[in-house]
């Protein structure tokens, strides 16, 4: 084991682009229940709150009372824009393709507006207290996206092509939409910490590099922008070893999506010889039943070639048969 | 009850991009540092942590915890966050000190705006039955909303420009300001729209940055501080998620939170408004006169760091008292769409 400081690393931090994307699916209650199931027969039902007033799009309770509301009056699907914005370049997401309005309409029958998209060339052809009406989605499936987008009153042909329309929950034939499908998909660009990116940068040399925190001394893996313990980075590099011992284990049985090896096999706590906090890998080369606690193992490589930046350069973990340690020296790592 | 007294503040550079991580330890580390500097605290004399930040701005899950590290959080601590601006993590201490449990507490926001797309991802924030699916940006909902007020006579494109021009000469004195200069209105409105009826300038910016505060118990205040910023009050109110459903030229929320904080013959005020028009709205909400200062810092015009910059509004107005310049100021914080939800402290100098 050989361990020192290393002079600080001036290359940036490591980067790259992470895709968060997950279909958000709710349940939708009889109020907007009501709402998206009159959009599929292309009819837009607001709900009348205490004071009068009709709301569109629907609103579940009343504004002013706070009870809940039910009456359901039938309302245009042509109106008013009380006020608009332009969208120069149209966002992942949004109802049109191509430069739009945002606008607040006021359907005739309501007396508060929607917030949609105006489907019109440019902003010059836009003015507060233009008239409009909807252009329905080609096939209505019970969403906000039924309504497309709003065009001028007098529109003749529709203007261009819509994006496809959201998903649809599944339901029996003939049944109500009770749930609404959305996608949410975000694009960010992830960056790890200066500590984090040494960390994988040695790894692709397969080098496992740990960090000491300069008040308490501990080797933490990876090394952290702060020691969760004194809140200091830890900035002292130290070159750890391939070999370290089994805390705590777990054998996995269940089979599940994404699961890349056929159970049962072992998830593991792996303490590195000379480090302070354990990760977890997998443990292979033995029986399942025969992984314990304070077992020694030794890392398994991928083959060169196919080491980057990541601790998968480590197929698995597996044991070097050397006698276990010994409880006491590791159950303050428990 | 206990009165609490701001007694500590510091705030990172309001930067375009940062290369940090989007969990803001490192933005976070060196501010800590600073404010136990300023007040003699260390960790140790820390009653409660409460934290302002948002998963979605971060990309992950629990996103808050991993910036948990950068307060070394052994011994086990007892630690909050928000979903929200750190303005509302700061109501949550103000509570844990008024009612007695501890006599200190942090409070700290953060962002990296920078790491997705904004415009996009506040677009959460709406319904998510409605509106959300329709993915309107931030951009778009504010110019609807300046234009209701444009077209009602409630304020001109010319009034949003001269707060522009205003905000980005009062921060030529603001280190950390990410946009500061000499620039005239008129030079301001010959530029092209972005999202008509709005300019560039009248769009607070992308901006990464953190701030902290510290609060103390009044009794105690005057050991951290030589000037502690007494909180006299404080509020927050909320008005409809129905942008269609409310007037969109005022903010009766505001209002009513600074009516309920006690809000006049203040001699200036830090407003959390991310579009020109909305310090318009909001002066007039609060009823601002025209000899209140409002913005001394350049406001969130010149960085907006996203959970952090509504705390940073009450550190500012604070910091104008610690530092002796004035004797009773306002600090307003925003968050959601157009206004939708605001706080509003006021705070007294006690020598």
């Amino acid at each position: 084991m050989s361990t020192g400081t290393n002079p600080v690393s001036p290359q940036a931090p490591l980067s790259a682009p992470l895709d968060v994307g997950f279909d958000y699916t709710r349940s939708l209650g009889p109020v907007l229940g009501r709402f998206v199931n009159a959009l599929r027969e292309r009819r837009i039902e607001g709900v009348r709150g205490s004071d009068g007033r009709v709301h569109v799009p629907a609103v579940e309770y009343d504004p002013v009372t706070a009870r809940p509301l039910t009456e359901f009056v039938p309302v245009a699907e042509v109106g008013t824009v009380l006020s608009w914005s332009w969208v120069a370049e149209p966002l992942e997401g949004q109802p049109l393709p191509r430069p739009f309005a945002w606008a607040l309409v006021r359907l005739d029958g309501a007396d508060t507006a929607m917030l949609h998209a105006v489907d019109v060339p440019g902003p010059e052809y836009l003015r507060t207290g233009m008239r409009v009406r909807v252009r329905w989605a080609d096939e209505p499936v019970g969403h906000i996206r039924d309504i497309a987008c709003f065009v001028p009153e007098g529109t003749r042909s529709e203007p261009g092509p819509l994006p496809a329309p959201p998903p649809v929950a599944e339901r029996a034939e003939g049944e109500p939409v009770s749930t609404v499908i959305t996608p949410v998909h975000l694009r960010y660009q992830h960056s790890a910490s200066p500590e984090e990116s040494r960390y994988l940068r040695a790894l692709a040399e397969g080098r496992l590099l740990g960090g000491r925190c300069p008040e308490c001394r501990k080797v933490y893996v990876p090394p952290r922008g702060a020691c969760p313990t004194d809140g200091v980075p830890t900035a002292e590099e130290v070159e750890l070893p391939d070999t370290g011992i089994v805390t705590t284990f777990c054998i996995v049985n269940v089979p599940f999506l994404g699961q890349r090896i056929k159970p049962p096999y072992v998830a593991a706590y792996i303490l590195l010889d000379g480090a302070d906090i354990a990760f977890l890998h997998l443990v292979l080369g033995c029986e399942a039943t025969e992984v314990r606690m304070g077992m020694r193992v030794r890392a398994a490589w991928k083959p060169r070639e196919q080491w980057w930046t990541t601790l998968e350069n480590i197929e698995h973990f597996e044991p070097t048969g050397e006698p276990d340690a010994a409880y006491e020296s590791f159950a303050h790592h428990l | 009850m206990n009165d609490v007294a701001v007694v500590g503040f510091a705030q990172s550079r309001n930067v375009r991009h940062s290369d940090g991580t989007t969990n803001g330890v490192e933005m976070l580390v060196p501010l800590l540092a600073e404010v136990f500097e300023q007040t003699s605290l260390s960790k140790e004399d820390i009653g409660f942590w409460c934290s302002g930040s948002s998963d979605y701005l971060a990309g992950r899950a629990f996103s808050f915890i991993a910036a948990v590290d950068a307060l070394g959080a052994f011994p086990p601590m007892h630690e909050s966050h928000v979903e929200m601006d750190a303005a509302w993590a700061l109501y949550e201490a103000w509570l844990k000190i008024r009612t007695g449990e501890v006599d200190t507490a942090l409070v700290y926001g953060f962002g990296k705006s920078s790491a997705g797309r904004l415009r996009r991802v506040l677009a959460l924030q709406l319904d998510p039955y409605l509106v959300a699916p329709l993915w309107p940006d931030s951009i778009g909902i504010a110019g609807i909303q300046a234009r209701m007020g444009i077209e009602a006579g409630l304020w001109s494109e010319r009034e949003m420009a001269e707060v522009a021009a205003r905000s980005r000469a009062d921060a030529r004195a603001n280190p950390v300001a990410q946009l500061s200069g000499e620039v005239e209105a008129a030079t301001l409105l010959e530029r092209p729209m972005f999202a008509d009826p709005l300019r560039e300038h009248d769009i607070a910016p992308v901006t990464d940055g953190a701030a902290v505060l510290v609060l103390a118990a009044a009794d105690r205040a005057g050991e951290l501080a030589d000037r502690p910023a007494v909180i006299t009050g404080i509020e927050h109110r909320v008005d409809s998620p129905a942008l269609g459903a409310r007037d969109l030229t005022r903010s009766p929320s505001a209002g009513a939170a600074g009516a309920a904080a006690g809000g006049d013959g203040v001699q200036l005020a830090e407003l959390h408004a991310p579009f020109t028009h909305q310090e318009i709205i909001l002066r007039r909400a609060l009823g601002l006169g025209a000899n209140v200062g409002v913005n001394p810092s350049g406001g969130v015009l010149v960085g907006n760091p996203m959970f952090a910059a509504g705390l940073a509004r009450i550190g500012e107005a604070a910091g104008q008292i610690l530092l002796g310049n004035a004797d009773r100021v306002l600090a307003h914080a925003t968050s959601g769409p157009a206004l939708q939800q605001n706080l509003v402290a006021v705070l007294e100098g006690r020598d």
